[in-house]
């Protein structure tokens, strides 16, 4: 069986992130980038596999520009067999993003693509889906647990209202939640050996995507700040305020 | 142009879930000529007849089908690309539950159209706040306005909008092929006895002014008589009087409950990180110049030892 | 290394340890010496830069020798110094500007660039990557291998251990990294370099260490206030009753300008806060009107070694050297050691290149690098100004400043004299009683600000489930003895709010460390009046986040 993964290039999850003063955007310049966290887990998912004998090959692909290598570098190092890299230096939405998966999916025939549920940047949770609708395949979100047997997925979910468990035929899209696992320590002649594994490189143009309808980002303000609210001076009148709210 | 509205209606068990409603207010923004909300059920009656009473509601459309026992995305999205275009509308809305998160991407792809996430706040009908780097900064984004825009809605953003309506409700017949590649296995729904401090609606919290292991007790106590879930600060955690996992901020757990309630929690910066989208934030401490204070809704300054019986007792 | 675990191992032929302006100096030039040598890099910072932190106004005379064409390499050296200020100030609204002649000519700027060491770390280790140098970033060396007294490499750190000491999932054992030489160059007061200064009498001969403690932010400030290339030193305000040091404000490019404070850690009432301090200069008139309508946008803190020639250890040992601030190269009198440890680094490597370019196999001291750097231009900086921190630590800023203007502009740093400060800077620390509690005002959440908030904006973070990397030799000594006696300082010399005393439940006082919030500066190891806190590393990639700083 085959896996394809996709990993993208964030901002590291610890870095305060700083609004530029114009608006324009996060400076995100001399910042630490990581791979996307729920990527990790996406990764480590199909390292498991692999090392179960579930797997036979892992590829790991991203989207983004030339400093994005590191993190599939991270992903090779992880285990990964292989990587290709859509060099594209321009921001990516999630409907183009689907639509470079898509044609890779094509040109690959993995059993299961596994992504993140969403980038801890643009926080848009779209990717995934918008992927598996466009290849018409069916799509897990959220997974916890995945269990793989043959030609179907049994992925638990995390949704809400509790955990739904939910069956799909391969070739799926899962996209991995906070609890599937924790991902693995690298270790450092893992990295070394990751090196060495091929990247394959490739446009926009070589998969004949072209780049989606977009939304326009306008500007980019700080998150508007809370106000002190009232202060009481008794329980009493703490109560009347919770019930007031509705909130007791 | 007309903005003609359709809200996808979040529901389980036959009843509606209240986002559904604060989709609505959301929508009620956008200068709308009509909002319809669509109920994708095995049988809708009982939620459409909710869905009617919502102000601002134009027309319930219920579509029942025995494939939407259980909402799965696959199977819905076809139906509402159909009901979407035989509506001719301009905006398909949900919520941002974990239903409209899974849901509305498949239904943007497949009319193969951009989609603005977590719509916080409304400039116009196609011009949104939303926001990314987990609340830590907001966009304004323009939606092209020659296409469907298809959305969800922060729930957090936006009170639920009011009942007192009776919209009409109308059956919908839509002809869509449905995939038979995901089937529903089953839903264990959540059933601890105190619920998860995650997802829960209501958060009680401790910081290191509750004092020790032993005190917490007060704070479970008051938690549980009022369904809440228990959270702690890191200065608690790092104290040892709760788990790990029980930590809210920056690196704990980051929440947005409706009422968040914290007790001897001082206010640090990377607490106040993990609770800033909560609704409400009451914070009870003996220092009144507590940082907490700047940010809480309600404050009260106070022992917490004297105030929670006190409060128990009055809550009812 | 008394349990029995099976590790990787990896042979190099030289491996440095940390990532910064020595390290990465020393790994581009064995490469341009001997390209076919493996050499090996690792840092404990999540990247390269995470864990840099300088003022920093730069002198580019090492960077000229290493990379003489680093103007077309595009190193970031991009804020010429036009126009140098210094300040004696004497109270929060009062100054004295020091006119041009009487400022000691190593604090004259010409030639000099504003940068951010962060930026130039990056920029160092994408050249030593293109030379072939291995760099492992998020790997932190635990600690020396030492074999029949020589150095034969290092052990890096585990990974995976929670905050008892047990295993978790996923446990990854440290592994052993092997060279014939290594070069360690982990910055002021590294770990590794302090168990063998001690463990092989480095400093035998040599007066104790002097250090102080570095406390920076970034500011953007109002364009209109912005001036690319000023540079202002100060002294004197807020430590002139309670302390010495000194404070700087630098414009760098896009409105930015770095601000700070530097506390000399010899001071002697423990209720001196430098976190405090800091915050209570930048409302010194001369600084307020910069930052005022500002927005600050990192903060982070670091000590300095500063004891200059007197306190230098021998560089070498068996298998090793010292290199960089891990020795003590750097200029007090121009405050600068960014160039003296690109020296340092280099002139090791110089040396490392040369004893394996015939075939050696290391393992023996690396005399040619003492040599060399005693010939060098960064020894004659150092000698010129080896009596600068001892003569303010003596007769105090004032008077030791006049001293140190005819010191350096008279005799040029030659003067016959020599001066010494053989109290080691945590034996200073006077007890409390003798002390006045110091009253600093509150933050004003505009210039000044409290500290978890400071903290917030180094990015630092830390697995929280692993063992607390500030060990304490014995756990009884804050309460018992420091708290009575000095009213446990550990409370206000960290800068990032590690310790506290806190009352239990019975409100008894309890040490508390919060190591979370550590931002790797090194102080508590340095001034810990009992000696009893060690700074052990953290799980690898752990500590501050710093972009530019």
């Amino acid at each position: 069986m085959k896996v394809l993964v996709s990993v993208k290039r964030a901002i590291d999850y610890n870095v305060r992130i700083q609004i530029k003063p114009d608006g324009s955007g996060v400076v995100e310049n001399g910042v630490k980038h990581s791979m996307n966290p729920f990527d990790e887990i996406a990764v480590e998912q199909a390292m498991r596999w692999k090392e179960a004998g579930t797997a036979e090959e892992v590829v790991a692909v991203t989207i983004g520009p030339d400093a994005a290598k590191e993190q599939l570098r991270s992903a090779l190092a992880f285990g990964c067999d292989r990587a290709i890299h859509i060099k594209t230096d321009e921001p990516v939405q999630p409907l183009t993003a689907a639509r470079v998966f898509e044609a890779i999916a094509q040109k690959e025939e993995p059993k299961v693509f596994m992504m993140g549920k969403q980038a801890i940047d643009d926080d848009s949770n779209q990717t995934g889906q918008m992927t598996s609708a466009l290849l018409e395949w069916p799509q897990a979100t959220f997974a916890s647990e995945i269990e793989l047997s043959g030609e179907t997925a049994k992925v638990t979910r995390e949704i809400d209202a509790g955990l739904e468990t939910l069956e799909v035929d391969l070739p799926a899209v899962i996209t991995a939640d906070l609890r599937l696992n924790e991902p693995r320590y690298l270790k450092l002649p893992d990295i070394m050996k990751a090196k060495k594994k091929p990247i394959e490189d490739m446009s926009l143009d070589d998969l004949g995507v072209e780049a989606a309808a977009r939304l326009e980002t306008l500007k980019t303000t700080p998150p508007p700040t809370r106000e002190a609210g009232v202060r009481v001076e008794s329980v009493d009148e703490l109560v009347a305020k919770l019930k007031e709210k509705g909130l007791v | 142009m007309s903005n003609k509205i359709l809200i996808i209606a979040d529901h389980l068990d036959g009843s509606l879930n209240e986002s559904t409603a604060r989709a609505v207010a959301c929508a009620q923004q956008m200068s709308p000529t009509g909002i319809d909300v669509l109920v994708l059920a095995e049988d809708g009656a009982s939620v459409a007849a909710e869905a009617a009473q919502i102000e601002g509601v134009s027309r319930v459309l219920q579509a029942d089908n025995a494939a939407n026992a259980h909402p799965m995305a696959a199977l819905l999205t076809p139906q509402i690309v159909a009901a979407a275009q035989q509506g001719e509308y301009s905006h398909v809305l949900g919520p941002n539950t974990t239903f409209g998160k899974d849901l509305m991407p498949r239904v943007a792809a497949k009319l193969g159209v951009a989609m603005v996430t977590d719509i916080m706040s409304v400039h116009s009908a196609h011009e949104f706040d939303r926001p990314i780097y987990a609340g830590n900064a907001v966009i304004t984004v323009g939606a092209p306005t020659d296409q469907v825009l298809v959305a969800s809605v922060r729930c957090a953003s936006y009170p639920a909008a009011p009942g007192g309506n009776s919209a009409e409700i109308e059956t919908l017949s839509l002809d869509a092929e449905l995939p038979g590649h995901t089937r529903f296995v089953n839903l264990e729904q959540a059933s601890s006895d105190r619920p998860d401090l995650q997802t829960a609606p209501k958060v009680i919290s401790g910081g290191r002014g509750v004092g020790s292991e032993e005190n917490f007790k007060v704070i479970y106590d008051l938690a549980d008589k009022i369904g809440a879930a228990v959270g702690a600060s890191r200065a608690a955690v790092d104290a040892g009087y709760v788990p790990n996992d029980m930590q809210v901020g920056q690196t704990g757990k980051i929440i947005s409950p409706e009422l968040y309630m914290c007790f001897g929690i001082s206010g640090a910066i990377q607490h106040l990180a993990g609770i800033k989208d909560a609704q409400t934030i009451v914070a009870i401490n003996k220092d009144e110049e507590a940082p907490i204070f700047e940010v809480a809704d309600i404050g009260l300054v106070g022992d917490l030892f004297k105030i929670i019986p006190e409060l128990e007792e009055k809550i009812g | 290394m008394t349990e029995e675990i099976e590790r990787d191992v990896m042979e190099y032929d030289v491996l440095i340890v940390g990532a910064g302006p020595a390290g990465l100096s020393a790994a581009c030039r064995l490469k341009q010496k001997s390209p076919d040598l493996e050499v090996c890099i690792v840092e404990k910072g999540s990247e390269v830069g995470a864990h840099l932190l300088s003022g920093a106004v730069f002198e580019p005379r090492a960077l000229d020798e290493l990379f003489p064409d680093w103007k077309e390499k595009g190193a970031p050296l991009n804020v010429p110094v036009t126009r140098d200020e210094v300040y004696f100030f004497t109270g929060e609204t009062k100054s004295k500007k020091m006119p041009n002649a009487f400022v000691p000519a190593p604090m004259h700027n010409d030639g000099n660039y504003i940068i951010s060491l962060g930026q130039l770390g990056r920029w160092l280790a994408e050249q030593a990557e293109e030379l072939g140098v291995e760099i492992y970033p998020g790997f932190a060396a635990q600690d020396a291998i030492v074999e029949d007294g020589v150095v034969k490499g290092i052990v890096t750190g585990e990974m995976g251990v929670d905050k008892n000491g047990e295993p978790k999932d996923g446990h990854v054992p440290g592994m052993e990294l092997r060279a014939k030489y290594t070069l360690f160059g982990e910055g002021c007061r590294g770990h590794i370099g302090k168990r063998l200064i001690r463990e092989f009498g480095l400093d035998a001969d040599v007066d104790p260490q002097h250090y102080g403690i570095g406390l920076k932010e970034i500011w953007e400030i109002d364009p209109d206030k912005h001036e690319p290339g000023l540079v202002i030193h100060g002294a004197g305000w807020p430590l002139n009753t309670s302390g010495s040091g000194g404070s700087f404000l630098y414009h760098l490019e896009d409105n930015m300008v770095a601000v700070g404070l530097i506390v000399d850690l010899n001071y002697e009432n423990p209720y001196l806060s430098p976190f405090k301090e800091f915050q209570r200069f930048k409302h010194h008139t001369e600084i307020a009107r910069y930052l005022e309508g500002g927005k600050r946008v990192s903060y982070g803190s670091r000590a300095i070694t500063k004891g200059g020639l007197n306190s230098l250890p021998k560089m070498t040992l068996p298998g090793a050297a010292l290199i960089g601030c891990d020795a003590g190269t750097l200029n007090f009198a121009k405050i600068k050691g960014n160039h003296t440890a690109m020296k340092s680094g280099m002139l090791a490597a110089e040396a490392a290149a040369e004893a394996l370019a015939g075939g050696g196999e290391g393992g023996d001291e690396l005399t040619g690098y003492t040599d060399a750097f005693k010939n060098s231009w960064a020894y004659e900086e150092l000698y010129a100004s080896r009596n600068f921190g001892a003569s303010l630590h003596k007769f105090g800023t004032f008077k030791g400043g006049a001293l140190n203007y005819i010191e350096q502009n008279w005799f040029k740093g030659k003067a016959p004299w020599n001066m010494h400060d053989t109290t080691p800077d945590h034996a200073a620390t006077k007890p409390a009683e003798e002390c006045e509690q110091i009253d600093y005002p509150r933050p004003d959440g505009k210039l000044s600000f409290d500290i978890l908030s400071s903290v917030h904006l180094s990015n630092t973070g830390h697995e929280e489930d692993q063992p607390c990397h500030l060990k304490l030799t014995d756990p009884s000594i804050p309460i018992e003895h420091n708290l009575p006696k000095y009213a446990e300082p550990a409370q206000r010399y960290c800068p990032a709010g590690v310790y506290e005393v806190v009352e239990d439940g019975d409100g008894n006082p309890r040490f508390q460390i919060n190591f979370a919030n550590c931002v790797h500066c090194k102080t508590c190891d340095i001034k810990d009046p009992a000696q009893n806190i060690t700074w052990v590393p953290p799980e690898g990639g752990g500590g501050p986040k710093y972009s530019a700083m």
